[in-house]
């Protein structure tokens, strides 16, 4: 089982996202994160799906997606160079003693804080999953109200780009 | 030149060259039935469930290569099409089904006769389309034609809301005479080097086999796969969906194989050193056990669709590409070299072949004194004299039909072999005799399967299909009575039918004509009888030995090398 992130370029058409969903479904595949958006050219967008599994399911997967009528191509990031990233907001209490230590380690983690009351931070955070879910481990969990993840998005290094 | 939607959708039928269409009116598309209605180019089939629509459709598709189309109303309708929409994604077969949908502003208001269409055919069709203008309209059916047809070919739904049909809404027509999409090339041309490797691999064969599939069919690829099976003298063997692909009747031909292949077949699969895999998906009821598919095999697979390549069984090489040209090249490739395999080692190949053969693993009692199903299967062949287009449902009569009436001919084997549709037979066989009014039509099925879409025989009547019915009637599910027997000691759960109708009182109830066969002397002179009535469909109940089973068998769990033979069938001596 290893983690893979697939690059999407899809049509912008009403149902495309159901299609990839259900693809996954359908065939027993996982999906950890989901991300899509409309790219710079209108009719696309671009779909990033983190998933797991052995080569042989990998393989499939890439391959019943460029089945897919709407999906114009595919890349799996992880098997060349990529750079990866995820945003997370964490909001989390922060009064007393633990205002500071809150502040220290959103600073250690290059985090920047979105809004602040008297008693709670929102934190801002952007990086790989394993940056992210690091901080998360390093918080205590009682200081946690809330946290929301983007899923992950990333391209290729280098002049190499994914285009229609 | 201005249409409204609803002439846009006839006219574009016209224009794609379709004969008929397959359909069943309804609120949402009685705009386009008014269309019809004021035409004679394409003729619309009248069925009477929805289900057969699609069914008619498919067969059609299968008995021509050309796409079917099929046309229903929104909700129910369109629900009631899916099995067979179903059906024909399994099977890879071109349909167009146009679908009524409640107009653009009602829909998500769970509206009369609404339902999500596009949502819930999703995973059964090559694509899906939901027409939001009318200016698309034309556009999208082509490319609906276009998907459906290239390729892997598979089923396509355009679902068109009712506003979009209006007949006070005229704009201009044309229609597109090709058609681009960006994100849909289909692969034609295989890769020259893997062919030329595939070559090799096959010239250095010792115990080789080839195991052909639908594709073949589908590729209109039979003429260049019996070339090259003929140039390498390989033993070949067809999947249920590949019959007729290669000549039943010639030497070279070892049977179905799977689950109930012959002997030699599953044998053959088990011991080859080279497989060369074409047009077919290597299907659970092929394989058998997946650890020990083809244990000592390369495999070579040549396929259209490179997600069949390497899904179930790891392949050595490849094809990605249309079967009839990838196997062109490599008959190219051996003719200019006039290389051929080592003849020695194929002939001891087929010496062992002909051991198995020998058991004869189709044989069956002749002296019962009730009708043998193999047998009606076998005098159908005998006086159709191997001709006919064959329809059939599923279950044991499927397999019998499969391993007894031996095809010589592509497009002439028309079953649901990937869903298993029971209820296929009748309105497949109606679309079959459709497209080919002179030939001998036989739906084989059992006194189950018909009674799935029994009420086609009405269809039957109004468009004078004149059809032979063969029901292989032993009064349970066949098939599922069989593996209680061999799996759930004889606990026959529900496999019972207690109350079958009266068979050719029903066939006379709708017109037709009807004919009960309980001896088996009475087999071969009904059937002469029926198929001299040309132009009637006739139903011939033939009441069956009700304790035969499909015979040989693969178990669940076993390998080819594991078959169940039929009591009587020695494989006792020595083979290897």
């Amino acid at each position: 089982m290893t983690r893979h992130i697939i690059s999407i370029l899809i049509e912008n058409e009403a149902g495309a996202l159901s299609r990839v969903a259900g693809l996954f479904s359908a065939r027993g595949y996982n999906i950890e994160t989901l991300t899509v958006a409309p790219t710079e050219d209108g009719s696309l967008s671009r779909m990033t799906i983190v998933t797991s599994g052995s080569d042989e399911i990998v393989e499939q997967i890439t391959k019943q997606l460029n089945k897919l009528i709407d999906v114009v191509k595919l890349i799996d990031l992880s098997e060349s160079s990529h750079i990866e990233r995820e945003l997370m907001m964490v909001k989390v209490r922060a009064s007393g003693p633990m205002r500071d230590e809150v502040k220290r380690l959103c600073d250690i983690f290059r985090g920047s804080i979105l809004d602040v009351t008297p008693t709670t931070y929102v934190i801002e955070l952007t990086g790989e999953k394993s940056k992210l879910d690091a901080f998360l481990r390093t918080i205590s969990e009682d200081l946690i109200i809330e946290v929301v993840r983007s899923g992950t998005t990333g391209m290729l290094r280098g002049e190499r780009g994914l285009h229609a | 030149m201005k249409l409204s939607g609803a002439e846009i959708v006839v006219r574009c039928l016209k224009d794609e060259g379709v004969e008929y269409i397959f359909g069943y009116p309804g609120g949402s598309v009685l705009h386009i039935y008014d269309a019809l209605f004021r035409q004679d180019d394409v003729r619309h089939i009248l069925v009477r469930h929805e289900q057969g629509a699609t069914h008619a459709a498919d067969g059609y598709a299968r008995a021509t290569g050309k796409p079917g189309v099929v046309l229903v109303t929104s909700g129910p309708g369109a629900t009631n099409a899916v099995t067979g929409i179903a059906t024909a994604y399994m099977d890879s077969i071109p349909l167009v089904v146009i679908t009524g949908q409640v107009p653009t502003p009602v829909i998500g208001s769970d509206a009369f006769q609404e339902c999500d269409t596009i949502g819930i055919t999703r995973p059964c069709v090559k694509h899906n389309f939901l027409v939001s203008d009318l200016s698309r309209l034309a556009e999208t059916i082509k490319k609906a034609f276009y998907i459906a047809t290239t390729g892997r070919p598979g089923p396509v739904v355009v679902d068109i809301p009712k506003d979009i049909t209006d007949p006070n809404i005229k704009i201009a027509y044309e229609y597109p005479e090709s058609v681009a999409i960006r994100s849909y090339n289909p692969n034609v041309k295989g890769h020259r080097w893997q062919i030329k490797k595939a070559v090799d691999l096959l010239l250095s064969a010792k115990r080789p086999m080839i195991y052909s599939g639908g594709g073949v069919v589908l590729g209109n690829a039979s003429e260049s796969l019996v070339r090259l099976t003929r140039w390498l003298g390989f033993p070949i063997t067809n999947t249920l969906m590949g019959l007729g692909a290669f000549p039943a009747s010639d030497h070279q031909f070892v049977g179905m194989l799977g689950m109930h292949g012959t002997y030699e077949a599953n044998m053959g699969m088990h011991e080859c050193d080279v497989l060369l895999a074409v047009g077919a998906r290597f299907d659970d009821r092929v394989t058998g056990k997946l650890a020990q598919f083809c244990p000592h095999a390369k495999i070579i697979h040549i396929d259209i669709d490179p997600a069949s390549i390497s899904k179930t069984v790891r392949v050595d090489v490849p094809i990605v590409g249309e079967v009839g040209p990838v196997v062109d090249e490599m008959l190219e490739i051996l003719e200019a070299t006039g290389e051929k395999p080592n003849a020695k080692a194929m002939a001891s190949w087929w010496e062992q072949i002909e051991k198995w053969r020998s058991i004869n693993c189709l044989s069956f009692d002749r002296s019962s004194p009730r009708i043998k199903p193999q047998y009606v299967v076998e005098q159908l062949w005998e006086v159709t004299h191997g001709e006919a287009f064959v329809t059939s449902d599923v279950g044991q009569h499927q397999m019998w039909a499969a391993q007894f009436y031996r095809f010589d001919k592509p497009r002439r084997w028309i079953n649901s072999g990937g869903l298993g549709t029971m209820g296929f037979g009748l309105p497949s066989a109606i679309g079959v005799k459709l497209a080919h009014p002179e030939a001998d039509v036989a739906c084989i099925t059992g006194e189950a399967s018909i009674q799935m879409c029994i009420q086609e025989l009405a269809t039957a009547l109004q468009y004078r299909t004149g059809i032979k019915v063969i029901n292989l009637n032993n009064g349970y599910m066949g098939m599922v009575r069989q593996w209680q027997e061999f799996s759930y000691e004889s606990r026959y759960s529900e496999s019972y039918l207690e109350t079958i109708p009266d068979f050719v009182k029903l066939a006379e109830a709708y017109g037709h004509v009807g004919m009960r066969i309980d001896k088996p002397e009475d087999v071969r002179p009904a059937l002469e009888e029926a198929f001299k009535l040309k132009d009637r469909t006739v139903f011939m109940d033939f009441l069956t030995d009700p304790a035969e089973n499909v015979y040989p068998m693969i178990e669940a769990g076993k390998a080819h090398h594991e078959m169940r033979m039929a009591p009587g069938v020695s494989v006792d001596r020595e083979l290897s």
